[in-house]
């Protein structure tokens, strides 16, 4: 009996030192940054092969008015504190703007209501978390290209990078799709949500859906469009807030 | 009695390269895509049927609560049914620190501590290795018969089965050359149906893959029932690893390690043959 007990103290102990050895030389590996450099670079070969089995315009599903169950989850900032945004939100947005700038022919400054003139599509769609949860909403808003081809986007502009209002963590969120994404029919600057007004916890004044990618792609609270050749020089250089984290940039999967 | 089972044993060649480099690439994917899986469950410890989370009525939900003393609890549901899981589901300790609210443990995942974009980034890199090496896999064993020697089970041999499960339950296990009954059709099973489910339920959980294959969001019933058919295909694989561990234990491991390292097994031949 005492042997018995001895011997299964020892399996185990040994199992549990073994246990927590292969653990923190994981931990050790992934914190590494040439290995972890190693592994990112199946990123690339996930975006190249969607990308080739990915018709440029194929839709994501879009779903009926009966599987809209729920309000959209907020996530993330839901009530930015931003001194400048609560300016704003107090006087109902009435003094915001859209920039557009960058690499483009007309640079433009629009209000809400001049967005709300422009063509408009509705869409019901599944919102896909990276935490791993999905929502189905009705999204309303202006398509990205019509903005983009109402500015004239000049040779050269590879990608659109979404700057926005609020803060999370200690920086100002923003994002980054290319020019495939950005035109796509789905792709748009969304002022309303299952029928009403965008609210403020969903990104108020202006957000932007791109459905065929995860919810951090599709920025809240924007403020300003910039069509740029290059990433490298913004920020931390990955395109976006959560990319400088270490999450994806192309995030279709 | 020894003397005689010896020379009556022989050894033969058993797994050809390909099979045991496959073997052991396997192991070494599964184990990560299953640490850096419970990972990014960890981001969301809940499960759903259908398109969309239904948030109020998740099918399995790991959560913590703080009692009435302070100290936190973990709770996992499933369906209507409670069960208190403190210290390994809900709420565990990472250390020997405090209790911190957490689907799965510290020790089960990589990374240890909570980190979701490290996680994806480990387990798509093994997604790649686990589908490159396996379309590897499969190709050669078309090619040097693997297949229809070893794996697919003739018609006669399906009758050996009642015995067969008899023989292990009574853990009687036999030395042959080629693979019983059982072992056939579970690594058909695992092969053919488990790992491929696998991936299919794991790209269509990539809303990229959606609008490019939207037949996929179909065939599972959604993306939250591919998710959570993703989860139940991983709890047998994880179970298929224990049973295949328990096995290999238990027909003699060394011998067993042997054959899936250098090829050779050694095997049994029955008396009866001898004589006959």
């Amino acid at each position: 009996m005492t042997i018995t007990l001895t011997r299964r103290r020892l399996i185990r102990a040994a199992a549990i030192g073994g246990g927590a050895a292969l653990l923190s030389g994981c931990d050790r590996i992934v914190q590494n940054s040439s290995a972890r450099a190693f592994l990112e670079r199946a990123e690339e070969l996930t975006m190249a092969a969607q990308r080739s089995l990915l018709d440029r315009e194929a839709l994501a599903r879009e779903y009926s008015e009966s599987e809209i169950i729920q309000p959209q989850r907020p996530n993330g900032s839901i009530s930015p504190r931003d001194p400048d945004y609560r300016r704003m939100a107090a006087n109902g947005f009435a003094d915001w703007r859209l920039s557009v700038t960058g690499l483009v022919e007309r640079p433009q400054s629009l209000s809400l209501d001049e967005l709300r003139a422009m063509p408009a599509r509705t869409q019901i769609t599944r919102h896909d978390c990276v935490e791993g949860w999905s929502c189905i909403a009705k999204w309303t808003g202006v398509p990205l290209a019509a903005v983009l081809d109402e500015a004239g986007v000049k040779p050269g502009g590879s990608y659109v990078v979404f700057r926005c209002a609020d803060t999370l963590g200690r920086e100002k969120y923003y994002e980054s799709i290319d020019m495939i994404d950005a035109r796509h029919p789905q792709t748009i600057l969304a002022y309303g949500l299952n029928d009403e007004t965008l609210p403020v916890a969903n990104g108020a004044p202006l957000r932007v859906r791109v459905e065929r990618q995860l919810g951090y792609k599709m920025a809240k609270y924007l403020m300003g469009i910039e069509v740029v050749t290059s990433l490298a020089s913004i920020r931390g250089g990955k395109g976006g807030y959560w990319e400088d984290r270490g999450y994806e940039w192309y995030a279709g999967i | 009695m020894s003397d005689q089972a010896e020379t009556q044993t022989e050894v033969v060649y058993r797994h050809r390269w390909a099979t045991r480099i496959w073997h052991w690439l396997n192991a070494f994917c599964l184990f990560f895509l299953l640490a850096s899986g419970l990972q990014i469950f960890n981001a969301h410890p809940a499960l759903y049927l259908g398109a969309q989370s239904n948030f109020s009525a998740p099918l399995l939900s790991m959560t913590a609560e703080r009692t009435g003393d302070g100290s936190l609890r973990g709770l996992t549901e499933i369906g209507s049914m409670d069960f208190d899981t403190t210290g390994f589901l809900g709420a565990s300790r990472e250390g020997s620190e405090a209790l911190v609210a957490r689907g799965f443990p510290a020790w089960a995942t990589i990374p240890s501590y909570r980190d979701l974009a490290t996680g994806r980034v480990v387990h798509f890199f093994f997604a790649w290795v686990l589908v490159a090496s396996g379309l590897a896999y499969v190709c050669a064993s078309l090619f040097n018969g693997h297949f229809r020697r070893d794996l697919i089970p003739e018609w006669g041999e399906l009758r050996t089965a009642p015995r067969t499960i008899g023989d292990h339950l009574r853990f009687r296990f036999g030395r042959e050359a080629h693979y019983n009954i059982l072992q056939k059709l579970t690594y058909l099973i695992v092969i053919l149906g488990l790992i491929p489910a696998m991936v299919a339920t794991g790209l269509a959980m990539s809303p990229g893959m959606d609008a490019a294959m939207p037949w996929l969001l179909d065939l599972f019933g959604g993306r939250q029932s591919a998710r959570t058919l993703h989860f139940v295909t991983m709890s047998l694989l994880v179970l298929f690893f224990v049973v295949h561990i328990a096995m290999v234990l238990a027909a003699g491991p060394v011998n067993e390690m042997r054959a899936i390292i250098t090829g050779r097994y050694r095997v049994r031949r029955p008396a009866s043959k001898e004589t006959a």
